[in-house]
């Protein structure tokens, strides 16, 4: 377990260090940084000055060199728009997505064990067939629209909940409903397959000689088992849904990470743009990296 | 995963066994004909395609004509709703039904096109990856899971922004981009094919690894590189619209249908079928692509079922 821990982290490390490298690049495609920092108004000796005074013209190892030992203080720089540096910019942005992100995780695996179970449970009959029908049509769905479509039912029609912002506890339900049926289907089908396995498995085949009632069992026995690589798998949705909450947050007008994202590359901010790509590229990696050594730990035939 | 000999050497002892019964492609079609799903899908996909192609013939107005006079026109069911117009109008006074046709070939061309690079860069990867395995494998991984750890709809956006958004630049982005599925699948079905009898042969008679690649490996991880491309165009599909609709995919006056929900937003609260019928057309076009990928699996692997 030691040797696949030590492994899997080295792996981690690594492709953290590929992305910083993809985002540092990203910032340097995005044009001549000097001129970008010095202003429309600048004459060539003023962004000369410039460019000497933020390293811009020492090689580019070099000023990923620096660049990344910053990063990695967490010091991201100043954004070409707004006079703050960028990580006050994230961290005042961070606490609408990740807030956003929990409550939509949480609807989601709410909804999809039980349903997953269910379906598990009643195999083959109606309920697995619409459990089946509810995760083919999330798949199906544009995010953006079935946000909208749910703004005009629950606040235009029914007039239940506000419309967009973040103020209230509420102005986040339907965004998180929205963002969490994304990871619903995944989350269902396997949750239905593990039960699946796990209840053809012998030691449920014993309880239920024993005469456990079903629900005993269901629960107690074989649940307890098969919910842990769902758990494995709602960190890794985790790391998609904060990703993906851009066009969520868009649609609501969230003030979250991802507006702050979309705000940023219309004007040219890359300095907050690339700061975004690494945070959740991060965070990513570290909740992968959990959840395969979770897996690892209770499934010794994966660490091979 | 059926698996078929590919190359004259290997396929000839098992036809002096095979009885002269049905064909492989027969069996396929009999089990597509009675799987509903496969029937359902095909249906809709076929119904988008021959509206894509045929879209100047059925469009009953020119897409892009304007007219102020009949702006925001409700569609055919509206009590307000016009005969000429059977879906409506824009804010532009644009016909909705003709802006619908002609969109679905901006999905269809995008959902294409974008598989079909992915697919070139995720298969290429994942067969390497799958069939000499070892140092080979890990990199492709490696790589792979860079891939996974880049937020996708961030990225798209940042690098259709540095080029500008625009139809082929959507095509390229989320091209390079989706590839990982593909790398992934290919990886496990080859690996599950090279270990076969008829690759050993192959191997025996000198074939070079490009040919036994190409011949012996490819048509046979072909049904699980058919599901991943229904996939993954249903993805490209669903993401051109999410990329249309923040303002940095396929740009105005085009009919895209993301793009159509972005320009109906502001009239929504009052018109909502601006947002709804665009959003309809892509809820059931994606189904469908989704429908049809998932009934090819089934018909092609029906040992996998569960």
């Amino acid at each position: 377990m030691l040797g696949f821990a030590l492994r899997r982290i080295l792996v981690a490390v690594g492709v953290a260090l590929t992305v910083s490298v993809a985002s540092f690049m990203l910032l340097h495609l995005s044009g001549d940084l000097a001129t970008a920092i010095a202003g429309p108004e600048a004459t060539g000796e003023q962004i000369v000055a410039v460019r000497a005074q933020h390293g811009l013209d020492q090689p580019l190892v070099v000023q990923f060199g620096a660049w990344a030992w910053r990063a990695l203080h967490l010091d991201f720089g100043r954004s070409f728009y707004f006079p703050e540096q960028v990580t006050d910019l994230l961290a005042a942005r961070m606490p609408v997505t990740l807030t956003l992100g929990v409550i939509a995780l949480a609807v989601a695996l709410l909804v999809a064990i039980p349903l997953g179970v269910l379906a598990a449970f009643y195999r083959d009959t109606w309920l697995d067939r619409a459990a089946l029908a509810v995760s083919v049509l999330g798949q199906a769905m544009p995010s953006f629209w079935f946000g909208l479509t749910l703004i005009l039912i629950f606040s235009v029609n029914l007039r239940w909940l506000p419309v967009s912002g973040n103020a209230t506890w509420k102005h986040f339900i339907l965004p998180a409903v929205a963002l969490g049926y994304y990871a619903m289907p995944a989350v269902m089908r396997l949750t239905r397959n593990g039960m699946l396995e796990v209840l053809s498995s012998d030691y449920v085949r014993t309880a239920r000689a024993k005469g456990l009632p079903p629900r005993k069992i269901l629960i107690r026995h074989a649940l307890r088992n098969a919910v842990i690589p769902v758990i494995a798998l709602a960190a890794v949705q985790f790391g998609f849904m904060l990703g993906g909450s851009i066009v969520i947050e868009a649609v609501f007008s969230l003030q979250g990470l991802g507006q702050l994202a979309w705000e940023s590359i219309a004007r040219n901010d890359f300095p907050v743009v690339q700061a975004i790509v690494l945070v959740l590229a991060m965070i990513y990696i570290a909740l992968t990296l959990a959840a395969d050594l979770l897996n690892a730990l209770l499934d010794p035939r994966l660490r091979s | 995963m059926t698996i078929r000999p590919a190359s004259p050497l290997a396929a000839a002892p098992a036809e002096i066994v095979l009885p002269p019964a049905r064909s492989p492609a027969a069996l396929a079609l009999r089990r597509g004909l009675s799987h509903g799903g496969f029937l359902i899908g095909a249906g809709i996909v076929g119904f988008v395609v021959l509206m894509a192609l045929a879209a100047p013939l059925v469009a009953p107005h020119d897409p892009y004509a304007q007219d102020v006079s009949r702006r925001l026109i409700p569609p055919i069911w509206h009590a307000k709703g016009s005969v000429e117009h059977l879906l409506g109008t824009d804010k532009l006074g644009r016909d909705y039904l003709s802006r619908l046709i002609y969109g679905s070939q901006i999905s269809l061309l995008i959902g294409l096109s974008a598989a079909l690079i992915s697919g070139v860069i995720g298969t290429a990867l994942g067969v390497l990856a799958g069939y000499y395995g070892g140092r080979v494998d890990a990199v492709v991984s490696y790589i792979v899971t860079t891939r996974l750890a880049m937020p996708v709809v961030l990225v798209a956006l940042a690098m259709a922004s540095l080029v500008g958004g625009s139809l082929k630049v959507v095509v390229l982005v989320l091209g390079l981009l989706l590839w990982d599925r593909f790398a992934v699948v290919t990886r496990a079905a080859t690996r599950q094919v090279r270990n076969q009898d008829f690759v050993a042969a192959a191997k025996a008679a000198g074939f070079s690894p490009v040919r036994i690649l190409a011949q012996e490996i490819l048509p046979n991880i072909l049904n699980a590189l058919i599901v991943v491309a229904t996939l993954e165009m249903a993805h490209a599909i669903l993401l051109e619209a999410a990329l249309s609709f923040l303002g940095l995919g396929v740009q105005p006056p085009l009919p895209s249908w993301g793009l159509m929900i972005a320009e109906g937003k502001q009239y929504m609260f009052f018109q909502p079928w601006v947002i709804t019928i665009p959003g309809v057309a892509l809820l059931i076009l994606v189904l469908g692509i989704n429908l049809l990928g998932d009934g090819v699996r089934d018909i092609t692997a029906p040992e996998g079922r569960h």
